[in-house]
């Protein structure tokens, strides 16, 4: 009997050996040859608390701290443990209904899930944190968390500085590899924007072990896989604290905007743009307050003038436009041209300012008299170079050297969304006069007096001081000179900023002719009537024709004459003359970074100056009229894109002129050594451009242009 | 040696190498259940003589079921083939009880309260009666068990006990029973039964995995072909036609109304969610006709297949070297369920990984093996079925709870054996395990 049926036993071991081997595959599978589950249980277990380091100082050249950590403090709470609070006493400090409450706690579950900490009320005032400190038992789940912000002890440059504000969405798609998280606080325009990985520092991870309910219960492993924050590195710049603030003050009731350069570095010394605004103001809890108004503002006071804003150099631009001459070999310094009152080489006459015979017998004469038909003459000599056969490849030259001043292209300066303004493409003409074999220099002759679709911004008008300063090099424009500790990616990060840019092969003997130029534009010129205590300095006035309204005051210049240390270019919007506003502000901008203070005349004059009120009376208007409409704050913005979203306003603002009217319309530079009451000579003006449209209109109806007029 | 013949009896012929596995898997057991209770701020040494926590009482009840053990191996051998029906008797008496008496534990009415704060499970009690009274009655010189009638009966014993089990609503008990077919299977049911049940096994599997309608046309158009392919020699003879038919008469019922109707009006929707959660589907509760009764409460908070997932990844996160001693952040968050009992499994999965889970499950192996070679040594029929009931009610045991902790299986509430914490079972597999050793200390003799 035992026997019988025994091989019975052997099929059983076997069953069971199968059934074995198939759970010993599984373990194989889930132990050896998946790793989704160790992230699984680190995921589960593992809560990570994120310790935030000081983000890094940014000081001046001197050394003072443009900006400042100061200690805020947070109410959070945690959803899943926030049962049992007393929120009727809760709403009651914080002043809020219950209904706002229930909304709030939605808010902070849908951002951080339940289990995790969410801000409740963020940047609680002094008041406010003592009352709920003293109160804080009887919000269980609730918990003050300390942060840190900036405070602006100067309330200076608020557009370089920029401000920090809590991530969004787009940006966390946007740096998604960077471990940001929902809450934390980045750099979202300006410098803060720019250095963020060097100012932010390195945050640390504590790591602490989770149950099943979300306690936590204690330190994970000890805490040996913790890291350290590591507090964000300084930034050492080149700015001038006084110098920034003054320039703010000077532009006050204007708009516009001033760059201060350190022509030997390449440093900004001061940056400013009017309507501008105290960078406290979008620091903390003043933020929510002040932004909705600040973006609908008509004049616009967050947008960057310095880098964004696109001004027809006009004037200023002269001495590049000979600079091209002389390194081409197509005029020496000793060039000179005919001019009595007009340019009548192209047609239409254009104006001139002089018709004084001489005027223009030479570089240095031309320049300080600002002659346009000279200048419009070595223009027409550059574009029609019979070295580069047509109209159209001698423009694709000139271009080249635009574009190696810096004009029409990115400098590169240490700032988000620098614009680059425009050298117009050949494809623009092309589109305008039809085949580039009909080209001739005329079409776009007042290019050459920085009108047509020229356009710079202060910056890049700055730059091409430091250009002519340093005799044909510069460095690229930048704030941070040093950071705290450079490491090899900080250096190179500052590299491009610490090599020469060269552009020209003229001799400085050349250089020294614009110069002198220059110069005698502040001794018997267009400037004459401006000083620089203590130094001779070279300037350049412009008086730029704009689609928009009045002309904009341009002044540019750099000093001491003889070792240029500092270049400036100064604009005001709808001002007039450039030697009437511009000019004496650049000069006191440079009185103070060269003497490092202003005489008593100086300052008494500064004083005078920022009172002085040139706002359009547009902006005028819209500011009594929106008194009365109080402005409801926008609420939904993206931080990230708002530097683009002026960008493309100010391109849209730009381009719909038709071209032809444009043109014609900046057919003169104005009368700028006639000082005084501006307003008649507006007029003049107008009626001149005026009679001239109605002129070429029938006229200048080049092929398959007709459409534009 | 100077012994008397009493202590002789003891020791001689009692399976070495089983008692040593026994008590390494008692001790692993008690390792385990101290890594998911253990809590770094509290003082374990303490706690453990006071007897407050799973591990110290296991060891309490470990030591209780030594001495147990030790009483089994000092009983007569003939006790057993003696008290087999009463014990059996009394063990179905003790079930219905509980549906007088019971105490709702998780659910389960299936406890009775006795003294010191205890409870006993008459269910798992039954397993041991269960076996004994099937051993007797196989053994008795006038069953045949090559007869259908027999086995209709051995049947029977074995359905009882798990039929009361249902109506506790411990179908994890209840499927435990069916482990006694190795012991029939050994001891003559034809091997068909086990290719029937297999095929069975697999269709309903499929029913779960395939559309029940494509399924049933598949099982209708492969049986044409098969009649088609075959039509010459059914023509000779016409019976096979009917069996092909009724074969694919039962397959086709089976997927197309069995299935569906246990799983919608026999299991519990938590049930029915549970299996198809292992086959990755998700399993529609308002088809269920049980829960539409509670179709008004609200629903739990955690996803059904939640023991199941924090099971796999307690256990995957444990690599192939684990993640040390006390060091599994899924057992010391306590992210898995019942990790005491049903999922202890994880904790040594967690702690000592792959070679931790091998060594474990070899060692399991190892210990059936040894059974399965004590059952063959065996003389008498009683002591050889027996032997296969133990093996059986051990393997299973094995086998869902592993598998279910690994995602093979759905989750049924059955312990690991001699390592879950629990006295009940404990005892019980340690009552099987002794008298099997007692039983094989006079394996030379014939007990009927």
């Amino acid at each position: 009997m035992a026997l019988y049926n025994s091989n019975r036993g052997g099929i059983i071991q076997m069953i069971i050996g199968i059934v074995i081997t198939i759970i010993i595959g599984q373990l194989i599978s889930l132990q050896i040859f998946s790793n989704k589950y160790k992230l699984a249980a680190d995921n589960n277990a593992i809560f990570r608390r994120i310790i935030y380091p000081d983000r890094g100082i940014i000081y001046d050249r001197k050394k003072r701290a443009l900006l400042e950590n100061t200690i805020s403090y947070d109410l959070v709470v945690i959803p899943n443990e926030a049962r049992g609070v007393d929120t009727a006493a809760l709403c009651g400090i914080l002043k809020i209904d219950k209904e706002e409450y229930n909304k709030r706690m939605v808010e902070v579950i849908v951002k951080n899930t339940r289990v995790k900490v969410g801000v409740f009320e963020p940047f609680l005032s002094p008041e406010l944190y003592a009352q709920l400190t003293e109160n804080l038992y009887r919000f269980p789940g609730f918990s003050l968390s300390e942060r840190s912000i900036r405070n602006y002890p100067y309330n200076t440059a608020a557009h370089v500085l920029g401000y920090v504000a809590e991530v969004d969405v787009n940006f966390l798609q946007k740096h998604d590899t960077d471990g940001y998280e929902m809450g934390d606080y980045a750099g979202m325009t300006g410098l803060e924007k720019q250095y963020e990985n060097v100012l932010m520092g390195q945050r640390g991870v504590k790591r602490f072990l989770r149950d099943n309910k979300g306690k936590i219960q204690g330190a994970f492993e000890k805490g040996q896989f913790d890291t350290l924050a590591v507090a964000g590195k300084n930034l050492y710049t080149s700015m001038d604290v006084e110098v920034q603030q003054l320039a703010e003050k000077l532009l006050q009731n204007k708009i516009g905007s001033a760059v201060v350069l350190n022509s030997k570095t390449g440093g900004v010394i001061a940056m400013a743009s009017s309507p501008g605004y105290n960078p406290n103001l979008l620091a903390g809890n003043q933020r929510r307050k002040t932004i909705g108004s600040l973006l609908t503002d008509t004049a616009r006071p967050i947008y960057n003038r310095a880098i964004k804003g696109q001004y027809p150099p006009g004037s200023t631009f002269k001495p590049l436009g000979a600079l091209i001459a002389l390194d081409e070999g197509l005029i020496t310094p000793s060039y000179g041209f005919n001019c009595f009152g007009s340019y009548n080489n192209c047609g239409d006459p254009r104006k001139c300012t002089h018709a004084g015979a001489g005027h223009a017998a030479n570089l240095q004469v031309a320049l300080a008299n600002s002659c346009n038909s000279y200048f419009l003459q070595v223009f027409r000599m550059a574009i029609d170079n019979p070295k580069y056969g047509n109209a159209k490849n001698g423009y694709l030259k000139w271009k080249e050297y635009m574009n190696s001043f810096g004009l029409g292209r990115k400098l590169g300066i240490d700032l988000p969304s620098e614009n680059k303004a425009n050298i117009p493409d050949t494809a623009a003409y092309n589109k305008d006069f039809g085949n580039p074999t009909t080209w001739n220099s005329c079409y776009m002759l007042t290019l050459g007096i920085g009108q047509d679709r020229m356009t710079a911004t202060p910056l890049q008008l700055a730059n091409s001081m430091a250009l002519i300063a340093n005799d044909g090099y510069y460095y690229t424009p930048h704030f941070v000179d040093s950071i705290e500790e450079e490491d090899r990616e900080d250096k190179i990060e500052l590299a491009k900023f610490r090599t020469k840019q060269g552009v020209t092969n003229i001799s400085s003997d050349i250089f020294k002719v614009i110069k002198e130029g220059m110069h005698d534009v502040t001794v018997y010129g267009t400037a004459a009537s401006v000083k620089l205590p203590g130094h001779e300095y070279c300037a350049k006035t412009g008086t730029a024709q704009n689609p928009h309204g009045e002309n904009h005051s341009i002044f540019v210049c750099f000093a001491p004459k003889d070792n240029p240390r500092v270049a400036v270019a100064v604009v005001v919007e709808n001002a007039g003359y450039g030697a009437t506003w511009a000019g004496p502000i650049s000069t006191l901008l440079m009185e103070k970074y060269l003497n490092d203070t202003l005489t008593a005349e100086s300052e008494k004059k500064a004083e005078d100056l920022a009172k002085v009120d040139l706002m359009p009376q547009s902006i005028k208007d819209w500011y009594v009229k929106n008194k009365t409409i109080r402005l409801s704050p926008i609420e939904e913005y993206k931080n990230d894109e708002l530097g683009e979203v002026w960008d493309m306003e100010m391109v849209s603002d730009y381009k719909p002129k038709p071209k032809v009217i444009d043109t014609i319309k900046k057919g003169i530079d104005t009368a700028e050594n006639k000082s005084g009451d501006r307003k008649p000579v507006t007029n003049t003006i107008k009626k001149d451009s005026a009679a001239l449209i109605q002129k070429k209109k029938k006229k200048i109806t080049r092929p398959k242009n007709g459409n534009n007029t | 040696m100077a012994t008397t013949p009493n202590q002789n009896s003891f020791s001689k012929g009692t399976d070495l190498a089983v008692i040593i596995l026994y008590f390494a898997m008692i001790a692993i057991g008690i390792l385990c259940i101290f890594m998911v209770e253990y809590n770094p701020s509290g003082n374990w040494s303490s706690s453990l003589i006071a007897g407050k926590n799973s591990y110290s009482k296991q060891i309490y009840f470990a030591i209780f079921c030594s001495f147990i053990g030790i009483f089994i191996l000092l009983l007569d051998s003939k006790v057993f083939t003696a008290l087999a029906n009463i014990l059996y008797g009394a063990g179905i008496l003790l079930m219905l009880a509980t549906f007088v008496i019971g105490k709702n534990i998780n659910g389960s009415n299936s406890w009775i309260p006795i003294a010191g704060g205890f409870n006993l499970q008459p269910a798992e009690l039954c397993k041991i009666f269960t076996a004994l009274v099937l051993a007797k009655f196989i053994s008795k010189p006038e069953t045949d068990f090559t007869k259908l009638k027999s086995q209709l009966i051995a049947v029977g014993m074995i359905a009882l006990p798990a039929i009361l089990s249902i109506m506790q609503h411990e179908l994890g008990l209840a499927l435990v029973y069916s482990a006694f077919i190795f012991a029939m299977y050994r001891e003559g049911l034809p091997p068909l039964i086990l290719v029937v049940a297999l095929s069975f096994a697999i269709l309903v599997i499929a029913t779960l995995l395939v559309e029940p309608t494509v399924l049933a046309m598949i099982i209708t158009a492969v049986s044409v072909l098969f009649i088609l392919s075959m039509i010459k020699r059914f023509k000779r003879n016409k019976i096979k036609i009917l069996v092909v038919f009724s074969i694919w008469s039962i397959c086709f019922g089976t997927v197309k109304y069995a299935v569906p109707y246990m799983f919608n009006n026999v299991f519990e929707c938590y049930q029915s969610t549970r299996i198809y959660s292992m086959v990755g589907k998700e399993y529609d509760c308002s088809q269920n006709v049980k829960s539409a009764a509670t179709a008004g409460k609200k629903k739990g908070k955690k996803p059904d297949d939640y023991n199941v997932k924090q099971s796999k990844i307690a256990i995957g996160s444990g690599g192939f070297w684990g993640r040390g001693f006390l060091k599994g952040t899924q057992t010391r968050g306590k992210y898995v369920p019942e990790q005491n009992t049903d999922f202890i499994f994880t904790s040594l999965g967690e702690a000592f990984g792959f070679v931790g889970t091998f060594t474990f499950v070899c060692l399991y192996l190892f210990f059936l093996f040894r059974l399965i070679r004590i059952a063959e040594r065996q003389r008498s029929t009683f002591s050889r079925v027996y032997a296969y009931s133990v093996v059986g009610v051990f393997f299973f045991h094995i086998a869902v709870n592993i598998s279910m902790t690994i995602g093979l299986f759905p989750v049924v509430g059955i312990p690991l054996p001699l390592i879950s914490y629990g006295g009940s079972s404990l005892l019980t597999f340690t009552v099987l395990v002794f008298i099997l050793l007692r039983l094989d200390a006079d394996r030379q003799m014939v007990i009927r």
